[in-house]
């Protein structure tokens, strides 16, 4: 370059060309040491990864508490994003447009800060027994630009099935924006990371679904999801199209998860006002940056759940991800997968930011066709797979089982037992859970498997208790010609009442009556505080209706509306048009006042100055619950016709043109009786012979 | 006259009072066949519930009436069933009102001697108006769009209005009144024809291209048609602020893309077409509302008030979605030709096929929809069927009318030069 300039320019300026070139060397030489330095570092870290998992008991006591409230910290799912979560809530029942101060959210965090500590302390103070406590093995937070986390909980439900929850951990400090400038991909999928910054996607929260999961049986779900395909997205705000980035982005995740998420068009996506905040930081909550649609129909499969898994750093290698074959998971009552993306506080001050890349899997194996109908789990038995190891470059690699209502193992018992104990409130509940750390070579024993077995001792499981919150929908009406939606929703809090969001998004050929809209909770009108609606345009975008509902104590809120099915043209209609058209689940979203809150007079032993008044940071927490899809039928025209019908239409057309032509052209006239046959043959052979005609 | 009248409104009025009263109140504004997207009652609160909720009526598609519609109805929501029953009332009285004059123009022309038995006696005359506003009330058809709340009733009022004020040579109210009948649904834009022709005959100007006093008339009804015209259209902007209200109301009907079914041709015929010859398909169908003015206008320039009835009839059937309620309008002018009655062709047949159509057609709603037990063909041969009677009815008035024309100048018993009985043709 120096050079270039030297032939360009006159010998004048020879020497500040040679000062720029000095100068610009040093720079270079500097910016070489530093990133040989970081690769380096890099590395080291990489080599050090196993070793530094499994140094153990180096550290003093004090470290150890410390370390340990930390751990909390990190991997208590419930904890730091539902603050979050809250929050946002919060906001939106509050008044529905304001931005969270930034201050708020210090004040929040906090809170939270204050409350993990005394919720350590609880632990301790409960438990009496040394050995609970986490072993200090969790290495210090690495400087380190990504790291990935695992684990696994597996909860016993009431009916007898059992919910496996995996969820995947990628953060990495990096800034997607910056466009083509990200190019070393090492934990973070690449395929979606440059989806991301080509399409300045903020929050990203995408999610397929088999089954329908049961509230009431088997109580709340950790990540809800409803039946089929479900994305929503809260673009950058520098975004200017965002309708086309939208279409872009659904065509690029549809190639990603080879899902038909191409089908998702204008038709069926909406921009909903206050039930879809961010989940991750950032205060832009205008709704213009947010898509959200659902897929109802959407059928989930092994072709789904193969590129999910190569998004992950080990693939299904190794790590939890090697329990995934797909033929036991898809033989189960419920599967879910999901992937949520959004930018999460890098540390407690929440100085800079990271980007979370959250991918969860939720099964749910039923009692009679997976176990068998025996009351005996094990995870050879669920997953035809065993563990070995966890993922190599995971920093964190963990199996809960839930044991809250097994504290003396009379319910069920669970072998190999494990001496980790955790607590944690998950979704306003107080839980125990068993830990199996799985970065702990000893977990594994002799056999170098781990094969965790609950084996029942009680026929029965104890009484669950009633989720606080839940929803069910249903159409009523016969016929083809009109219909009414019925949303219930079931508020069983013997004593608080709480206001909930609810999201419907109805296509278009359900025509909607806003006028004919109810709300009834306990046989009165319960006139809802806020009602955001959006009505439908033919063939353009569906029905929007959100709206913010009191719901009593102890009471059933029913919603009803009455609608009119549309007759489509035909080539409108699906393949099997009598089969009916889905319309994707309502969605409930509230702040739902929190169980450990509800027993004031608690046996628990916590200290007596903690439990006066009744709210406390925990007590309320925010939870969405997916009702039913609904399946509607359509009046149907006869698919074989169109040709007939043209016909036939044009037919009784023209005969109108006909006569009317016919009157408008013609005038009367005195009919001249035209000869018969024989005269004419007669007057033919006549002028023939040259004689008169007769 | 005045007490038969009196009679005939109490009877209308209480007919639809104890219909308004009784459970076919909620099952009639459900009919397909009586209400339609663009006049359903249930569509109008919609539209006001949309009003109240801060979200524009136009901004979804369920509401297609006309910003003035809506803001009429924001006021009298209250008295909504008082207001329809007015309304048809109205229809009514003014039927009965227009028709007085027509006598003198008949009575006034000479005809030849042998055809005086084609000319209607005064006692026939005078019994004529109320005779039409017995057949606009008391029509089932009137009766089940009042009583569904449709708003084709005040459609009809505006057009009835509109064909007093021309039958009066008002020709400014005229013109008020036609344009408010354009703004509602646009296909009484036909109506000008008649209406101009008509006006000019009154006041005997002759149509006649070259003669000036012809071209002002012309121009200065055309202006105040379309200066009304112009001035509602604006204030309809000025009262939503926006120009949404013509995509919705008059898109909506010129494009069709509401498949509901109904009584006319349309739905059907899109819901099965191809797609690439849909546009086509449909300027087809639409020009051919539009198409027959100006040759029906040239045959008949001098029986205009013939030429509406035409027109209004055509409108019916070909519209994109009629109703029962337009067909009212048109049928009540039937009394009004009866002198027409001896050379109607088909009457008979058309009339059967009217009736039995008007009872299947709930009976094949029912299979379909609700029994499950028949399918769309099945409703839509009924519509095909009605629509052909329709034509044939329309059409046989068309020839009675020309016919009557024809033997007023040429005599009745038309004789061959061999002086034997000649037979009337077409040619």
């Amino acid at each position: 370059m120096a050079a270039h300039r030297c032939n360009i320019f006159m010998l004048v300026f020879v020497l500040c060309g040679l000062t720029y070139v000095f100068v610009r060397a040093d720079i270079e030489d500097t910016n070489h040491v530093k990133d040989a330095e970081s690769v380096a570092v890099d590395i080291a870290r990489k080599a050090n990864i196993g070793a530094s998992l499994r140094s153990t008991k180096t550290e003093d006591q004090t470290q150890a508490a410390e370390k340990e409230r930390q751990w909390e910290a990190e991997t208590n799912p419930a904890d730091a994003p539902s603050d979050n979560k809250a929050d946002h809530v919060h906001d939106t029942m509050q008044n529905l447009d304001s931005r969270p101060a930034p201050y708020a959210k210090d004040q929040t965090q906090e809170a939270a800060e204050e409350e993990r500590q005394w919720e350590a302390t609880e632990v301790k103070e409960a438990d009496h027994v040394p050995d609970t406590m986490q072993t200090p093995d969790v290495p210090p937070p690495t400087p380190a630009k990504d790291q990935f986390q695992e684990e696994l909980v597996i909860r016993p439900l009431h009916s007898g099935d059992i919910y496996a929850s995996f969820q995947f951990r990628t953060m990495w400090d990096t800034d997607f924006l910056r466009g083509s400038k990200v190019s070393h991909y090492r934990l973070f999928p690449k395929s979606l990371g440059q989806v991301i910054s080509k399409f300045s996607v903020r929050e990203l929260h995408i999610s397929f679904t088999q089954g329908y999961w049961r509230t009431m049986q088997w109580g709340q779900p950790f990540l809800p999801s409803p039946p089929g395909a479900e994305l929503w997205v809260w673009f950058q705000d520098t975004v200017t199209d965002v309708d086309g980035a939208w279409k872009e982005l659904t065509n690029v995740l549809s190639g990603i998860f080879c899902a038909s998420l191409n089908f998702i068009d204008s038709t069926n996506t909406v921009q909903p006002s206050a039930s879809f905040k961010p989940l991750g930081l950032g205060n832009v909550t205008d709704q213009r940056f947010l898509r959200y649609a659902v897929l109802p129909r959407e059928i989930v499969c092994t072709e789904n759940l193969t590129p999910w898994k190569k998004l992950l750093p080990c693939g299904s290698k190794a790590g939890l991800a090697v329990l995934m074959k797909s033929e036991k998971l898809f033989h189960s009552s419920f599967h879910s997968q999901a992937l949520h993306f959004r930018p999460v506080c890098q540390d407690w001050k929440c100085k800079s930011t990271v980007w979370e890349l959250r991918q969860t899997l939720n099964v749910v194996f039923d009692l009679h066709t997976s176990g068998q109908g025996k009351r005996e789990w094990s995870l050879f038995k669920m997953f035809s797979r065993t563990l070995t190891e966890a993922c190599p470059l995971a920093s964190s690699s963990k199996v809960y089982v839930d044991v809250t209502d097994n504290p003396q193992g009379e319910l069920f018992e669970l072998s190999p037992t494990t001496p980790l104990l955790s607590q944690a409130v998950v979704l306003g509940d107080r839980r125990t859970y068993s830990v199996y750390d799985l970065t702990n070579q000893a977990t594994f024993g002799q056999t170098r498997s781990l094969n965790m077995l609950l084996r029942w001792r009680a026929a029965e499981s104890g009484d669950m208790l009633r989720p606080l919150l839940h929803g069910e929908r249903y159409v009523a009406g016969y016929g083809l010609q009109t219909g009414e939606i019925h949303t219930l929703m079931y508020n069983n809090h013997p004593y608080r009442a709480f206001p909930v969001l609810l999201l419907d998004t109805v296509p278009w050929y359900l025509r909607l009556y806003i006028h004919t809209l109810t709300v009834t909770s306990k046989g009165r009108d319960n006139k809802p505080s806020y009602i955001h609606y959006q009505p439908s345009k033919d063939r353009l975008r569906p029905h929007l209706l959100e709206m913010l509902v009191q719901l009593p104590p102890n009471s059933v809120t029913e919603v009803t509306m009455q609608f009119e099915r549309a007759l489509l043209k035909w080539t409108e209609y699906t393949p099997d048009p009598n089969h009916g058209f889905y319309v994707g689940s309502s969605v409930i979203s509230a702040l739902v006042p929190s169980v450990v809150a509800m027993d004031t007079n608690s046996t628990r032993e916590c200290p007596l100055f903690s439990s006066f008044f009744p709210c406390k940071e925990e007590s309320s927490y925010f939870m969405r619950v997916y009702t039913e899809p609904l399946l509607v039928n359509l009046p149907t025209p006869d698919f074989s016709m169109p040709y007939n019908v043209i016909c036939l239409t044009c037919t009784v057309v023209a005969v109108g043109y006909g006569s009317l032509y016919n009157l408008l052209t013609r005038t009367f006239q005195v009919e001249e009786p035209s000869p018969g046959l024989a005269k004419r043959l007669a007057n033919i052979i006549r002028r023939l012979r040259g004689v008169p005609l007769l | 006259m005045a007490a038969p009248l009196t009679l005939l409104l109490i009877v209308a009025v209480t007919i639809r009072a104890v219909l308004f009263r009784s459970s076919l109140a909620e099952l009639i504004p459900e009919r397909v066949e009586v209400v339609s997207p663009l006049n359903a009652w249930k569509r109008v609160v919609e539209g006001l519930a949309l009003l109240d909720l801060g979200v524009s009526p136009y901004a979804g598609d369920v509401f297609h009436e006309t910003p003035l519609i809506i803001y009429f109805f924001h006021f009298v929501i209250d008295y909504a069933e008082i207001v329809f029953m007015v309304m048809t009332r109205l229809v009514g009285c003014v039927f009965l009102l227009q028709f007085r004059k027509q006598k003198y123009a008949l009575e006034a022309e000479r005809y030849p001697l042998d055809c005086l038995e084609l000319i209607r006696t005064p006692k026939e005359m005078y019994y004529i108006p109320l005779k039409v506003a017995m057949f606009y009330l008391l029509n089932p058809f009137t009766i089940l769009s009042c009583v569904a709340k449709s708003t084709c009733g005040l459609n009809n009022a505006v057009i009835a209005l509109f064909i007093l004020c021309t039958v009066k040579g008002s020709s400014l109210m005229s013109a008020i009144f036609l344009a408010l009948a354009t703004y509602q649904s646009i296909y009484p834009l036909t109506l000008f024809a008649p209406a101009l022709l008509y006006l000019l005959q009154r006041l005997y100007i002759p149509v006649n291209w070259q003669r000036s006093s012809f071209w002002l008339f012309t121009t200065q009804y055309t202006f105040m048609y379309l200066g009304s015209l112009c001035v509602m259209v604006c204030l309809s902007f000025f009262l939503l602020s926006s120009w949404d209200f013509l995509s919705s109301v008059y898109g909506f009907i010129l494009s069709v893309p509401d498949l509901t079914p109904n009584i006319g041709l349309f739905w059907y015929f899109f819901a099965e077409m191809f797609e690439h010859f849909r546009l086509f398909f449909i300027c087809v169908f639409q020009i051919n509302v539009f198409f027959y003015t100006i040759p029906l206008s040239i045959k008949l320039k001098e029986h205009p008030i013939f030429l509406i009835f035409m027109q209004i009839a055509i409108i019916s059937i070909f519209k994109s979605y009629p109703t029962v309620g337009d067909i009212a309008l048109y049928m009540a002018f039937l009394p009004a030709w009866n002198h027409l009655y001896r050379f109607l062709r088909n009457i008979f047949l058309v009339s059967v096929v009217l009736l039995a159509c008007s009872a299947l057609f709930p009976v094949l709603w029912h299979l379909w929809i609700y029994a499950g037990s028949a399918n769309s063909n099945f409703y839509y041969a009924i519509t095909l069927l009605f629509n052909v009677a329709q034509i044939l009815l329309v059409s046989d008035y068309f020839y009675a009318y020309l016919r009557r024309e024809h033997h007023l100048t040429h005599g009745l018993y038309l004789k061959r030069k061999d002086g034997s009985e000649a037979t009337l043709v077409l040619k």
